[in-house]
């Protein structure tokens, strides 16, 4: 597997804000070698899938949001801004008072630093990002702001690379959702750090919704200053090809992050969850619950990685990976991987791969629901569990309060 | 209440039922007619519990020989949810969490579904609202158990009210009680059998399966049977529950002995 000769200069020359980084992202995909199965993350993958995303033509001038009218209303106060990866998602907008945008010499100082400190800097969808972004939405927020619905788009065989960057200064809260949407065989490469700074609280959702035969790199760095808070709720579903990694450093310790997700994969769909959680000071916390449903011959993966060494002393972190298996030919692989040096810790994680339960199913049916109806029933409250807890009420918003899966064929 | 000339609603013979290969059921009769409360009583592993999964029709268990005619229809050939919308309920003795799902949204669907095959009409979000609060009333029920996943975080006592009341929602001709008082205390005991007291009429029966006298203190049953080796072994009406509170079931393993089965 490689990139196809001439894929790199046939892009746009850099230019703009972006530039060093764009040269710096070209250098490293000519210099490094195409993601290969005989690296451990990348040891599962349809590296295939991955490969053609060269296919696609990058994001060009022209910006198709011609389904903005069934997106569903704003909740009062919040901020929708849009992004396809080329128009400027602030064109016309007014930022409310607390939200302001990140620019010149701050920008270039914050650029990338949270991407080192969760050391994925260098990771292979990174830079491919850096290599294809054009554009970057950088944000500074200061007190208590309104929600912002960040919503992305992509569509017509195109990819679209995006990139966001938000400074959350001490003592701010700040609610933020993400919609990643996406069709027509389009590809979305992204890339978003959050520096939470002392005190801070950012309740963070991400609901990528893809059409079935749509990909999606999702690379999101988290860094935490002492005190902070920061929650991530992530859904996705219908992506042929997808990998989200969800990267978050405690910097002194004493912060709190909690991580919930929800993959849907279904038909031949591989979808991958990395997540790294890394304490780099003492009482630092992570409550982390992981959830998949994987349908007819679809793969879904999970890695999550909790790293604590000598001096996150007095961690208390939980991971938990519950997995539904709803077809004898999808396949699911769940792997924690814990690294704890610091000896005074407290570290949970526990794994599940089971089918729908048969006492849940056989209780239902006998209320009068049928097999059918009550295998939906369950999965809907299965779902339910992690849907609920996206902000801005985006689970009733854009699903209606609930996801239509398919495929229980056990 | 015992009537010679009431209808018969569930005829169970010679039943005979396995779980994993290995034989429970060894050739149960039973005839329980309409306005009849039968009290099935025995030690555990007697096949109490897996009479009424049977009933229930649980896929775990295996009907190997005999029948079960449910108002005069093979009640075995019927699949559980078939058999909740023409009547038949049992109240679990370990009623099942569903993380995620709404208890009022399950107790509409399962009534609907039951409503449909009473040919009345189905209840909309409002109407059942209403409905459900109604028939709160009879378990002493908080309404703010609705609001929560079923079963999730209830107490055992809140589990088996929100059983009854199913019950009273569901309106069955045949409702099988799994070892309802376990987990009770007394007050909550009280509640629940006063539920049951309520809910029983001329037209349905009740078949309450359980340990222990206490629960007949507080409903009188019309027969009552103990089971031994996955048979019924004795019949009696409801004195026979009060001399087992007195001897216990040494004599079970006695006749069992005598019969070569223990």
């Amino acid at each position: 597997m490689t990139m196809p000769e001439g894929w790199l200069t046939q892009l746009p020359a850099p230019a703009g804000t972006l530039e060093p980084v764009q040269r710096r992202g070209r250098l490293a995909l000519s210099e490094h070698s195409f993601p290969s199965r005989r690296q451990e993350s990348w040891r599962l993958t349809d590296l295939k899938r991955l490969e053609a995303l060269f296919q696609l033509s990058l994001a060009d001038q022209r910006s198709d949001c011609s389904n903005v009218e069934s997106w569903p209303s704003v909740p009062a106060l919040a901020l929708r801004l849009v992004i396809d990866g080329t128009q400027d998602p602030l064109r016309g907008v007014t930022l409310p008072a607390g939200i302001s945008v990140l620019e010149g010499a701050e920008l270039q100082q914050a650029l990338g630093h949270t991407l080192s400190r969760c050391r994925c800097a260098s990771d292979w969808p990174v830079e491919l990002n850096h290599g294809v972004s054009q554009q970057i939405l950088a944000l500074r927020i200061r007190g208590k702001v309104p929600p912002i619905e960040l919503v992305m788009v992509a569509d017509d065989s195109r990819l679209v690379p995006t990139r966001v960057l938000l400074l959350v200064e001490e003592k701010s809260e700040f609610d933020f959702l993400q919609v990643v949407s996406a069709k027509g065989q389009a590809a979305h490469s992204h890339l978003l750090e959050i520096h939470l700074g002392q005190e801070s609280k950012v309740n963070h959702g991400l609901l990528a919704l893809g059409d079935g035969r749509e990909a999606l790199l999702a690379n999101l760095a988290v860094e935490q200053e002492t005190r902070s808070h920061y929650s991530l709720v992530s859904v996705s579903q219908g992506w042929s090809f997808g990998r989200l990694e969800p990267r978050v450093v405690q910097v002194d310790g004493q912060a709190s992050a909690s991580i919930h997700g929800l993959s849907v994969t279904a038909a031949d769909e591989q979808f991958a969850v990395h997540t790294a959680v890394r304490f780099e000071g003492p009482e630092g916390t992570l409550d982390q619950v992981q959830k998949t449903i994987a349908a007819d011959r679809s793969h879904s993966i999970f890695n999550g990685a909790i790293q604590v060494p000598r001096p996150a002393q007095r961690t208390n972190a939980s991971q938990l990976s519950r997995s539904l298996l709803l077809s004898g030919r999808a396949r699911i692989d769940a792997k924690p991987e814990l690294e704890i040096v610091a000896d005074d810790v407290r570290c949970t994680h526990g794994a599940t791969v089971s089918q729908l339960q048969e006492d849940q199913l056989f209780y239902l049916r006998s209320r009068g629901i049928t097999h059918s109806s009550a295998a939906a029933l369950l999965l809907r409250g299965y779902c339910k569990e992690v849907l609920d807890l996206l902000p801005l009420d985006a689970s009733q918003r854009w699903l209606g309060g609930s996801l239509q899966v398919g495929g229980v064929n056990p | 209440m015992i009537r010679p000339d009431a209808e018969p609603l569930l005829e169970i013979n010679d039943l005979h039922a396995s779980v994993e290969d290995k034989p429970i059921l060894k050739g149960v009769n039973l005839e329980v007619k309409a306005g009849e409360i039968h009290a099935v009583m025995g030690r555990n592993g007697s096949g109490k519990s897996t009479l009424s999964k049977v009933l229930a029709g649980h896929p775990a268990y295996q009907v190997t020989s005999g029948s079960v005619r449910y108002l005069g229809r093979d009640l075995l050939e019927l699949e559980p949810e078939e058999r909740s919308r023409l009547g038949v309920f049992l109240g679990f003795q370990y009623p099942i969490e569903i993380p995620g799902v709404s208890n009022l949204e399950f107790l509409r669907v399962s009534t609907n579904a039951r409503r449909e095959k009473q040919g009345k009409e189905e209840f909309d979000t409002f109407d059942f609202d209403d409905h459900v609060r109604d028939r709160l009333q009879v378990v002493q029920m908080d309404p703010a158990f609705l609001e929560r996943s079923v079963n999730e975080g209830f107490s055992g006592g809140e589990k088996k009210r929100n059983e009854i009341l199913q019950m009273a929602l569901l309106d069955p001709v045949v409702a099988i009680l799994d070892e309802t008082d376990s987990g009770l205390d007394i007050d909550a005991l009280r509640i629940v059998a006063g539920g049951v007291n309520q809910l029983a009429s001329p037209d349905n029966c009740t078949l309450l399966i359980t340990h222990y006298q206490r629960l007949l203190d507080e409903i009188t049953p019309d027969y009552v049977h103990v089971m031994g080796a996955g048979r019924i072994l004795r019949t009696g009406g409801s004195e026979l529950a009060l001399e087992l509170e007195k001897t216990g079931y040494d004599w079970v393993d006695q006749q069992l002995a005598a019969e070569g089965v223990a």
